[in-house]
């Protein structure tokens, strides 16, 4: 079966501003730590149909905080 | 820098007084200021760069080698401002960069976290209820601005710092005025002066009462005890909270009701879909952006913004309003339309700077306008959107009343 189009995703604490848009956009993928506000990675391997909202939160990261490897394997 | 006087160069703020609050420039300024990074000469009589794309302004508000430090000389200040005291600029966050803006706006990123503000939705939908019980209680017919749209998001931010709410008239005149470009150096530094020590002896009598559930209070507790924050540093934060907590909201609440007023079944649809609400809100922010005039940014370093060379030393404004019009971003970007996808908006700013109250600024407006839909299906305007009063010299855009009736 391909796995064209699967998406790991990799945060970066460090550089993240706690805007929680990442949580907006995939909640299913991203939340918030309780202690400082900052991105904590729930699925770092999302599934396929939550691909485009990863995106969206990549895209709407005001910090850059979030990065996205495809993986183009079997 | 050209040698183009800079008395040639177009003004920004451009003022479009007389095409009602939903137009941001005439055909003759968007031909001349909207597209590749333009030059631009501040009402303070300096020249700046103007940042009108979608890609341009994200680049320069991610950009590390762009300050927002308006203490900086050569910062491109849109009106004159009052040399800031050391005291007067602690806690400041909004105009600190690298370390020193991460390490206050740190201490804040989980107080406004996406699922601490799902749990004060019921304080801000019983504020909503009660501002709403107001409304019904003054009118037919009444004024909008003051008795729904600025109460809502001020008696929330009140509660959510421990600030009383029964001293809002002298915070309310206070923050306005530090928001009008049109206020003097002395008169904003003296308000300003006022706020401080106002949110002093609040701070200072928390040191004395930790047991409270407020954001000044769990500071104090957390941070002002423990060394990690100085008194002034937390009279800053809470300064901006203050501020910034009061006139966005409050803007977008009031530009937002006369929009969807503008034609008929607009409340009508959202009352059928509540579920939608969310993403009505985020076309509202985009369409309505009341930053308008921009946020403004020194480059320390050179830089190549939308193919436009920039000097270490030039000013930018980075205009988010027409951004968020871009037609490379934006299908029909000047139609206001609520079934449009528009989170990619930059009404909040981008990079680290962007609104930490942002959760809390989406709920509010959801809220407050799912509460009027619901409340008062006959809710129309008595004005047209040509007739309002805009509040046109505030670095925040707004209406400055709304009569409306029902």
């Amino acid at each position: 079966m391909s796995q064209v189009g699967v998406v790991r995703v990799a945060v970066d604490r460090g550089s993240c501003c706690g805007s929680g848009n990442c949580v907006v956009a995939a909640p299913e993928v991203f939340d918030q730590d309780d202690t400082d506000g900052l991105v904590l990675l729930l699925r770092p391997d999302p599934p396929p149909e939550a691909a485009d909202r990863v995106r969206r939160a990549v895209e709407t990261c005001p910090a850059g905080a979030i990065h996205l490897t495809s993986t183009t394997g079997p | 820098m050209t040698a183009t006087a800079a008395t040639d160069l177009p003004l920004w703020p451009a003022s479009t007084l007389d095409h009602g609050p939903f137009a941001l420039l005439d055909e003759e300024q968007r031909h001349r200021l909207v597209g590749p990074v333009t030059r631009v000469r501040l009402p303070t009589g300096v020249p700046a760069w103007l940042v009108t794309r979608h890609a341009d302004v994200r680049q320069v508000l991610r950009h590390p080698g762009f300050s927002a430090d308006l203490e900086r000389p050569g910062f491109p200040l849109v009106r004159p401002l009052p040399p800031q005291s050391e005291s007067g600029r602690q806690g400041a966050f909004i105009r600190m960069d690298g370390e020193e803006h991460s390490r206050l706006r740190r201490m804040l990123t989980a107080e406004f976290m996406i699922k601490n503000v799902r749990r004060i939705e019921p304080l801000i939908q019983q504020t909503v209820d009660g501002a709403l019980a107001d409304l019904a209680a003054a009118g037919p017919p009444a004024d909008l601005v003051e008795t729904f749209a600025l109460p809502v998001p001020s008696i929330v931010i009140c509660h959510l710092l421990g600030v009383p709410y029964a001293d809002h008239d002298f915070f309310q005149v206070r923050s306005r005025t530090l928001l009008d470009r049109r206020t003097s150096p002395e008169v904003f530094r003296a308000h300003a002066q006022e706020l401080r020590d106002y949110l002093h002896e609040l701070v200072v009598a928390r040191r004395g009462d930790t047991g409270g559930d407020d954001l000044i209070s769990r500071l104090v507790r957390d941070r002002v005890v423990t060394g990690q924050l100085t008194v002034d540093e937390l009279v800053g934060m809470a300064l901006l909270l203050l501020v910034a907590g009061h006139e966005t909201t409050a803007n977008m609440i009031g530009l937002s009701t006369l929009l969807m007023l503008r034609e008929p079944g607009r409340f009508a649809a959202l009352r059928q879909s509540p579920h939608r609400a969310a993403d009505l809100v985020e076309e509202l922010l985009r369409y309505l952006s009341v930053v308008r005039t921009g946020l403004p940014r020194l480059a320390l370093v050179d830089a190549e913004i939308g193919g436009q060379a920039i000097r270490a030393g030039e000013g930018v404004i980075a205009v988010l309003s027409l951004a968020n019009r871009d037609p490379g971003v934006f299908d029909d970007p000047e139609e206001f339309d609520p079934y449009r996808q528009a989170h990619q908006h930059l009404a909040f700013g981008f990079g680290v700077h962007q609104c930490i109250g942002q959760p809390l600024a989406r709920a509010e407006l959801r809220i407050a306008l799912l509460g009027l839909a619901d409340r008062f299906p006959t809710l129309r305007a008595e004005v047209g959107p040509q007739q309002v009063s805009t509040r046109d010299t505030s670095v925040v855009f707004g209406l400055n009343s709304l009569p409306v009736t029902w």
